[in-house]
């Protein structure tokens, strides 16, 4: 199953005076079946997490996009900032979760494999370990109050990898426009209470086994040259 | 809602509340405050101190376990309904104005049904995170935590089944009144009836 990020064209109904169209969104594929990451993150987590949650955030966002051009063909500055929070939290929500399918990888597929080559070096740099970074993420998510994210980035400006959380669906960019994510860590309840209760630090010493560090590097690398 | 959420949601998210909240008294200046006027104190008119959470996490949860009973729902009675009716129009109205806000939070928050003393009537209002109608100096008369801990379990993503459910099957109208009751205390409900000469 190929990874499909699809992003179809819609158009509105022309305006007297000019044409306007909408680009939309859709639920990408997970590149993996639902059940491939046990016994890390359970089925019916990703099922639900999948075609559920992250499916909300896409038909949210696609309704807030509407809003938003209606508003801003009309002029209507007042309700182009009203949606603002809604752009950003379904917004948000669809683009931290297209980012996280990337981030997991079914350990007969090399999850959990420790990166290596560029990234490998930096996180030795940054950290002093790969251990050390894990135990970094793992206590910043478990802190995390409410909702939120713990993210791996790279500062394209400063040079350097650092650890970040984003409280609800807010992307990492929010934190500073140069960091790029690498990996990010979903610790709202929904990514784990099924299977973990209220036990958020056992999902994330868990979750380690599946994580995709060949994206992550595959990124860095990017980001990096 | 089940035995297993309410073991969980009691036994150790509130309990874990609690138990911060007794590690930050052993140095915090609001030591001897009573919950409630730390949770105002400690909100520090948005600008929360390190004690806000989980005094008014806390606070909150009481207050939602004390909100439900055993048989809950139908119908509050009396004054309450008359109330209700009055600022809402209809009971129904109420409760969709209810469902409508619990489902509109971004993220986990509460939803509350409570008294606005300066305008002296029922509203209803979503917060997020641990925020009460406490600290905009309102009287709260029921809350239900839409944290998704406190409904997961049971519904999985199904909000709206599980706000239905509260207001049918589980919010106590005897505490509600209880509450009001408690209000008019403080806030005048009604014109006092002054018979002319």
């Amino acid at each position: 199953m190929a990874l499909r990020s699809v992003v179809s064209r819609k158009t509105l109904a022309p305006a007297l005076r000019h044409y306007r169209s909408l680009t939309t969104f859709t639920l990408p594929d997970l590149p993996y079946d639902y059940g491939a990451l046990e016994p890390a993150i359970s089925g019916e987590i990703m099922r639900l997490h999948h075609q559920k949650h992250h499916q909300t955030y896409v038909t949210n966002y696609n309704k807030a996009l509407e809003q938003l051009d209606a508003a801003v063909s009309k002029g209507d500055a007042k309700g182009v900032v009203q949606l603002q929070s809604a752009l950003k939290f379904n917004g948000g929500g669809h683009v931290n979760h297209s980012i996280f399918w990337q981030n997991l990888k079914p350990v007969s597929e090399g999850g959990g494999e420790p990166p290596h080559g560029a990234l490998g070096w930096a996180i030795d740099k940054d950290f002093g370990s790969l251990e050390a970074l894990v135990k970094k993420i793992n206590s910043e998510g478990a802190a995390l109050q409410g909702s939120g994210w713990v993210w791996l980035a790279l500062d394209k400006e400063q040079k350097i990898l650092k650890v970040e959380t984003t409280p609800n669906q807010d992307p990492l960019v929010t934190k500073g426009v140069s960091l790029v994510p690498l990996l990010g860590v979903d610790v709202w309840e929904h990514a784990y209470y099924l299977q973990y209760k209220n036990v958020r630090p056992d999902y994330l010493a868990n979750i380690w086994n599946v994580i995709n560090w060949k994206y992550a590097s595959e990124v860095y690398e990017k980001e990096s040259a | 809602m089940s035995k297993r959420t309410v073991e969980i949601h009691w036994g150790k998210h509130h309990n874990e509340h609690v138990e911060r909240l007794n590690k930050h008294l052993k140095t915090s200046a609001f030591y001897g405050h009573t919950l409630e006027e730390m949770v105002k104190a400690t909100y520090n008119n948005g600008s929360p101190l390190v004690e806000f959470n989980d005094s008014s996490s806390v606070w909150s949860h009481d207050f939602f376990w004390e909100s439900m009973q055993p048989n809950g729902g139908s119908m509050p009675k009396g004054g309450v309904l008359d109330q209700i009716k009055k600022d809402f129009g209809t009971f129904t109205n109420f409760k969709d104005e209810f469902t409508f806000a619990a489902l509109s939070i971004f993220g986990p928050g509460w939803v509350w049904l409570y008294l606005k003393k300066n305008e002296r009537k029922l509203a209803v209002a979503p917060t997020q995170n641990a925020i009460s109608p406490l600290v905009w100096g309102d009287i709260p008369i029921i809350g239900l935590d839409m944290w998704e801990h406190a409904y997961y379990l049971d519904y999985k993503d199904d909000r709206s089944a599980y706000v239905n459910n509260f207001l049918d099957h589980l919010v106590s109208w005897h505490s509600v009144m209880v509450r009001m009751m408690r209000a008019e205390a403080f806030v005048n409900l009604g014109e006092p009836k002054i018979p002319v000469a």
